[in-house]
């Protein structure tokens, strides 16, 4: 029976994700209403790593949150491997949502050391019982694990997370959110807070990681260069429609420049 | 010089019984950094029940354990109105706290006191009826003491357990316990059903020693709790090998030392209260001006 099960989905062709019909208005019926999506759809393929760029207020961020779950859809289905997880909330989401944040904080522990944090990484799928934390029979998986970082990590499993550099908890955010499997990791601005150097970093490891990994992925980011340079599916957004879609060898062909000019031609048309 | 030996008796006797309740708001309010009042109400709570229960006859130990049940209850329903019915953290404590009021009320029958002279209590049936002689000034003191042990060994292996970094995570950060697809409200509930059952095995453990119980024993026990919490702590934050949960007993001894010896230079009772909160807010003062230069550096690596 569940053989059975495990084949239907590994049968399954369509696109991991589907967004269909979104409509998201914020505060409504006050002066303050908002309307981002009136119609909104997006399929996301199995293994696409699609950038997502658009000026503040095109609705990426709120894109993530609705699939997430942090906030709720209006109106329209949003499909994970063609079920609907309009009823989930967030953190059921979670177990097939993989989710790096802006804010280096949001995804590790500070209080708890790297070592506790890897433990619970990996006990995602599982239990949260009363079996001891960490099982010392797993700690070179983990060493193993922290040494694709390249940030000497592994050296410092005791030490608190709290007292790391926001690039090395952006990299063990990365880290603990790919550990388990995961139908869709979502990057919300993830490079947004750091310096040049850990950007470029984390920004490599994420590419690594999709890679070897063979995640799907969508990256919100407002870095052109790394639009261009990384994933292969690239989406510009603008008041709450898309208005760029290029995958692929189209992807390719992209410039910095051409997103540049149609960013302007947008302004233009809209008086910004 | 005998005087001298029972008052420091008494002085630990009473800080380890509240060293147990310490312990449970160590929980709420340093682990999941929730404000939980509901301890006024789940300390006479526990009391009252176990008062009730011992004069009905029932086991001393069963009682001890049936007042933990109905804390861990009390803590559950201040736990679901806030993380369920989205009421702010104090007053889903002060409504639990309040209505547990009329509750014990019921629990006593109308009585303010519940005497219970002559009943089997764990002091003075079962194991606390083999100490004799000399030992038998010792009793409690050996009994509350080893129950604290009991209890501070027990929360420090939960806390290392899976669900026990779940809990720890969902206090200081509870987007990553969301992240880890677990409920960060659920680990809420579990960790003020915790604080709140220890809370009110406190209150039983008191009523038994006492061997009477008081519905008005809550009053103040937030801010005795909180300050041993808070004394305990930071005192003992520069010794690394001590837990945290050894901290907290410590500072309810030593809270508890603090109120006998004003008591003992005479100050009149009616002053207790007063007592109890002047030294709590010392404790805050001087906890607020000696962290103040280690959080600044905290929020600028935070930033």
């Amino acid at each position: 029976m569940i053989k059975q099960k495990n084949n239907m989905l590994a049968e399954f062709n369509g696109p991991i994700v589907s967004l269909q019909h979104i409509q998201k208005t914020f505060n409504p019926h006050s002066v303050n209403e908002i309307t981002i999506f009136q119609d909104f759809n997006l399929d996301i393929k199995k293994h696409q790593f699609i950038s997502v760029i658009g000026s503040n207020g095109s609705g990426k961020t709120t894109i993530l949150n609705l699939l997430c779950g942090s906030l709720a859809v209006d109106n329209g289905k949003i499909l994970v491997k063609g079920k609907s997880v309009n009823k989930k909330k967030e953190f059921q989401r979670a177990k097939f949502i993989g989710r790096v944040f802006q804010d280096p904080a949001k995804g590790t522990c500070p209080e708890l050391t790297i070592l506790e944090n890897m433990a619970m990484a990996e006990a995602k799928d599982k239990h949260f019982g009363l079996a001891f934390g960490v099982n010392r029979k797993r700690m070179d998986y983990y060493k193993s694990q922290l040494s694709l970082l390249k940030l000497g990590l592994e050296d410092k499993l005791h030490v608190q997370v709290g007292s790391l550099s926001g690039g090395q908890r952006q990299a063990l955010a990365l880290l603990i959110a790919t550990m388990t499997h995961i139908d869709l990791l979502v990057l919300d601005e993830h490079t947004a807070a750091l310096d040049p150097k850990s950007a470029d970093n984390v920004m490599r490891l994420t590419d690594q990681f999709v890679k070897e990994k063979q995640l799907t992925a969508l990256m919100v980011t407002h870095n052109l260069k790394f639009a261009i340079d990384y994933g292969n599916r690239l989406i510009m957004m603008h008041k709450g429609g898309i208005v760029l879609d290029a995958a692929y060898e189209k992807k390719d062909a992209l410039q910095v420049d051409d997103l540049l000019n149609q960013f302007n031609q947008i302004s233009i048309e809209t008086g910004n | 010089m005998d005087v001298f030996i029972s008052l420091l008796i008494n002085i630990f006797e009473e800080g380890f019984i509240y060293g147990i309740m310490a312990i449970g708001v160590y929980i709420t309010y340093k682990v999941l950094d929730f404000p939980d009042l509901t301890v006024d109400g789940s300390f006479p709570l526990g009391m009252c029940l176990t008062g009730l229960l011992v004069s009905l006859g029932v086991d001393p130990w069963v009682s001890c354990i049936l007042s933990l049940l109905s804390g861990a209850l009390a803590g559950s329903i201040t736990g679901i109105l806030h993380v369920k019915f989205h009421i702010t953290n104090l007053l889903s404590g002060i409504l639990v706290m309040t209505a547990l009021w009329s509750m014990n009320l019921v629990i006593t029958n109308d009585s303010a006191v519940l005497s219970f002279f002559n009943k089997p209590t764990i002091f003075n049936s079962g194991i606390g009826s083999s100490f004799t002689g000399v030992m038998e000034d010792y009793k409690v003191l050996i009994m509350t003491g080893v129950l604290v042990i009991i209890v501070k060994i027990i929360i420090d292996i939960y806390l290392k357990t899976k669900s026990g970094l779940l809990l720890r995570a969902a206090g200081s950060n509870p987007q990553f316990v969301t992240s880890l697809g677990r409920d960060s409200g659920k680990m809420k509930i579990l960790g003020l059903a915790i604080g709140n059952g220890l809370t009110a095995m406190a209150g039983g453990v008191l009523g038994q020693q006492a061997n009477s119980a008081n519905i008005n024993s809550g009053t103040g026990m937030v801010v005795m709790a909180l300050a041993s919490v808070i004394i305990g702590t930071t005192l003992f934050r520069k010794i690394k090998i001590m837990k945290a949960t050894t901290a907290v007993v410590l500072g309810s001894v030593l809270y508890k030392t603090c109120l006998s010896l004003a008591m003992l230079i005479g100050l009149p009772n009616k002053f207790l209260k007063m007592l109890m909160a002047g030294i709590f807010a010392v404790v805050l003062i001087s906890n607020n001006i000696l962290g103040g230069r280690r959080k600044r550096i905290y929020d600028k690596t935070k930033k």
